[in-house]
């Protein structure tokens, strides 16, 4: 009798010793598992995933003709679904010919102003935020993998200063909260690890979809400090910065988050 | 003497925000107005979110505020913990106790960075205000 209590308490601490250690290696989580229940499961359904309006929109977005060059996305690009795959995963990066990184809002831009002869669209715009949703859908399930290109180095390291910097009346750092705090409660919401992995995503908070820049804003504006400008290079770094630390976690855009 | 308290105090509301205030030890004895603050007042300043916005790191006995923070410890037994003098430092700037705080610096102005232009120059709380904390902190005895 007590040698089979014995046992199960030994088969108790080898089973959490075990638990542990698969789980010990990367302490990263994703935003998505400090939800509850019902939220995950309205991202993980097409059906009830509020994102998914914003594919569909960006779909049809996709095939048409802007610009006075006529050309939609799909007239260079094809079928998306092989196109696209992975580029999410990638973006930020410097595109060829350029010699300074730019993200996937700038990229979709690039492409419109030089091959569709199109105006760029404005950022936070319906359709950027569509086109977004579109392409980034493409890469759902793909483990997050920032190019191999030196000359970011640089840049990720301006991200990483800007991210540990305080900042604003609230002297807070991005560092402050979601790498020492992650986890304990602010205002009684769980301060998530800030891991990039759903963008564009659909905020109940914010009722409506949003890029990863009206995220970072977001924070800025509630330690009181100055956002920086539309089209600011900080925002690229940062996001540079963040992918990195993200590198190997599974995109899941367009997510959820309260 | 009371002439001498009446200069200081008109001193202290003429100043620019944020003037140093004396630090004997750890703590500022001091009232940064000359009026000793309203408890009431400093629990409706500590329960709101974007005025005090204490509740979005610390928990304190202010039931009707359901939602709040464990960065931070409780503020229930602050007055048994702390002097007023102690609590008014913490506030005012508690990286001058310990750099390394995440508190915010309630009354200080400057050393700050990239400050959003609507509260550049401004102090998160006034020198009222921050009485009005320290005389309801100082009531929470456990």
């Amino acid at each position: 009798m007590t040698g089979l209590r014995f046992g199960i308490v030994l088969a108790a601490v080898f089973g959490a010793s075990l638990a542990l250690a698969q789980g010990g290696s990367d302490k990263r989580r994703s935003g998505y598992r400090d939800m509850g229940a019902a939220l995950q499961q309205m991202q993980d359904d097409d059906t009830a995933n509020p994102g998914m309006l914003f594919v569909q929109q960006g779909a049809k977005l996709w095939e048409q003709r802007v610009g006075t060059a006529d050309k939609s996305c799909a007239d260079c690009h094809a079928a998306a679904n092989v196109s696209m795959k992975g580029v999410a995963a990638r973006y930020p990066a410097i595109p060829s010919g350029a010699d300074k990184p730019i993200d996937l809002e700038g990229r979709i831009n690039l492409c419109r102003v030089d091959n569709q002869k199109a105006p760029p669209l404005p950022p936070e715009s319906q359709d950027m935020l569509a086109l977004l949703a579109f392409v980034s859908r493409q890469s759902r399930g793909l483990p997050i993998a920032p190019p191999d290109d030196p000359r970011l180095a640089a840049y990720r390291e301006q991200g990483a200063e800007i991210y540990a910097r305080r900042q604003g009346q609230l002297n807070l750092s991005c560092a402050i909260c979601h790498d020492d705090n992650a986890g304990k409660k602010l205002a009684g919401v769980t301060i998530p690890q800030a891991h990039p992995t759903g963008y564009p995503i659909y905020r109940l908070e914010w009722q409506g979809p949003g890029s990863l820049r009206r995220r970072l804003r977001n924070c800025l504006v509630g330690i009181r400090a100055e956002p920086y400008p539309a089209g600011a290079p900080e925002y690229v770094a940062l996001e540079l910065y963040l992918m990195d630390r993200a590198k190997g976690m599974i995109l899941e855009s367009p997510g959820v988050r309260p | 003497m009371r002439c001498r308290y009446l200069l200081a105090f008109a001193l202290t509301v003429t100043a620019p925000a944020a003037m140093a205030q004396e630090i004997v030890g750890d703590a500022i004895p001091r009232s940064l107005t000359g009026q000793p603050g309203d408890a009431v007042r400093g629990r409706a300043i500590v329960a709101n979110r974007s005025v005090g916005l204490c509740l979005l790191c610390h928990s304190g006995p202010i039931a009707e505020e359901r939602f709040q923070g464990d960065l931070a410890p409780s503020l229930a037994g602050a007055g048994t913990r702390w002097s007023a003098g102690q609590l008014r430092l913490r506030i005012v700037d508690g990286s001058r106790l310990n750099a390394d705080t995440i508190m915010p610096p309630y009354y200080r102005t400057a050393g700050l960075q990239r400050v959003a232009r609507n509260f550049d120059g401004k102090t998160i709380l006034t020198a009222a205000q921050v009485e009005d904390v320290v005389a309801y902190l100082v009531t929470l005895k456990d």
